[in-house]
């Protein structure tokens, strides 16, 4: 009983990687991550691609952005086309980081969280959708989209 | 890029194609129970209703052949159904006083087949299995779908109703996220319907194939990078139960054609 309980408590902190956030707490500011998750600025126009692309953030699938060459972009989420007239770098961070620890029954997926979660597929089991540097990336992108000449 | 890998992540849960142009749905209250076809073109609805042009039906006319064949260890379907069934695909999945289980209709047959025909399970997707299904099925074409979800069904329904809930997988979406609070609405080139099983087996496009629900449901699973539950799994027929409940009164449409 007692080995098996302290082999429990080992799991939690040794093998208990998935479990844990990688976000802490103390990064969160309101509504908004301030702090770059990555030191190097990011990169737009990848950001852009990222956006786009199937096998990376494929935000078109849910969203709208006027302009973008992307055809048949969904409807679900807001249109993001100027949302960085109404969203700081910070909350557009957030946002995108994991949504659900501001408004925990959003359909908005998590992209950068991995505790948790449920039934995940082995082969993305203990790994965020995108990589910190693919955040910012795609924070890059869209903190930009404040005016309708913006090119998408 | 492959698109075939594409297709199957969330990424990319949507079929690659077009979107529809006609938007039937448009104009549906918001409690209103719809079969998925109305979310689809009208070249795709006329291609489900014309029973020549229907890929299905190579499916049911294949059905209708092995239900009367005999397996060298036992009597034909027929034999025992005489008078087809007529309805009954409409009140499955159902529960079986002999296995003391929930069974859907592959289930049944499966059991049939060990318990009065001496022959061996038919897996899942395998072409006679799917054949059978979409024979009987398509005998309650028209039905409404009516299932009993009462006495031992009950705790079967619960369950499926809590993985319909329940958020699952990398992109962490429940089934009702999509299907419930988001039909009618865009991802990508389809359009979210309500979700149900009437339709099948259906012939999907994307599939280029005949597949029962539960290969559905996998896709569904798989591209909110769940673990796809196994094929015939008891969850997932706790789920296709929950389903027809959901879809009381829906007429039962196999062989639908689906994107
Ligand atoms: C499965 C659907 C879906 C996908 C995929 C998706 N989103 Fe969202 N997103 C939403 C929904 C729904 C909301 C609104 C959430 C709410 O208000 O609770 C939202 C909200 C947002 C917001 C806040 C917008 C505002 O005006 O407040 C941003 C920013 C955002 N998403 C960015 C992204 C990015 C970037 C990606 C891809 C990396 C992405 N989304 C992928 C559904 C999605
Ligand atoms: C991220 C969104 C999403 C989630 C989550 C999801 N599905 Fe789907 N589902 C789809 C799309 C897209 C289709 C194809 C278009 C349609 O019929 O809605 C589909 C199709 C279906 C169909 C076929 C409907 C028809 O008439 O052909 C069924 C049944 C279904 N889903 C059930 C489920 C169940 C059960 C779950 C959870 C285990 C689930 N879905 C989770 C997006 C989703």
């Amino acid at each position: 009983m007692i080995w098996r309980a302290l082999a429990a408590g080992l799991c939690l902190s040794a093998c208990g990687a998935p479990n844990s956030a990688l976000i802490d707490q103390d990064m969160i500011t309101g509504d908004s991550i301030e702090q770059p998750l990555v030191n190097a600025p990011g990169d737009p126009v990848r950001g852009q691609r990222l956006f786009v692309d199937r096998d990376a953030g494929h935000c078109v699938l849910c969203h709208q952005v006027m302009g973008l060459d992307a055809e048949f972009q969904g409807n679900i989420g807001p249109d993001l086309s100027l949302v960085g007239a109404r969203l700081s770098p910070g909350q557009l961070r957030l946002r995108i980081v994991d949504y659900q620890i501001v408004r925990p029954g959003t359909l908005m997926p998590s992209y950068y969280r991995i505790h948790d979660l449920h039934q995940v597929e082995e082969t993305h089991s203990g790994a965020p959708i995108l990589s910190a540097r693919d955040i910012e990336d795609i924070v890059a992108y869209l903190e930009r989209r404040k005016d309708v000449e913006d090119d998408a | 890029m492959n698109r075939i890998v594409g297709c199957v992540s969330l990424a990319t849960i949507a079929a690659c194609s077009a979107p529809p142009q006609e938007r039937a749905h448009d104009r549906l209250s918001p409690d209103e129970i719809v079969s998925g076809s109305v979310f689809l073109t009208a070249e795709t609805r006329a291609l489900q209703a014309d029973d020549f042009a229907n890929p299905g039906f190579l499916w049911v006319d294949r059905g209708e052949a092995l239900f009367s064949e005999a397996p060298q260890t036992g009597p034909a379907c027929v034999s025992c159904h005489a008078d087809g069934l007529a309805g009954v695909a409409a009140t499955y999945p159902a529960y079986d006083s002999d296995t003391d289980t929930v069974l859907n209709i592959e289930g049944r047959i499966n059991q049939c087949r060990a318990k009065h025909q001496g022959a061996s399970s038919l897996d899942y997707e395998s072409d006679e299995l799917l054949s059978l299904t979409a024979y009987i099925a398509n005998q309650s074409r028209g039905a409404p779908v009516s299932v009993d979800t009462s006495g031992s069904a009950r705790a079967v329904y619960e369950e499926g109703a809590r993985y319909f809930r329940t958020r699952r997988g990398q992109f962490n979406l429940s089934c009702q996220q999509c299907h419930t609070e988001n039909w009618g609405k865009r991802l990508r080139g389809d359009t979210l319907s309500q979700g149900h099983g009437n339709g099948f087996p259906a012939y999907r496009l994307e599939w280029q194939s005949m597949g029962s629900l539960h290969r559905r449901l996998r896709d569904c699973d798989m591209g909110v990078r769940a673990e796809p539950l196994p094929y015939g799994d008891p969850l997932y027929i706790a789920v296709e139960l929950y389903l027809a409940a959901r879809a009381d009164g829906l007429e039962v449409e196999s062989p639908a054609v689906r994107r």
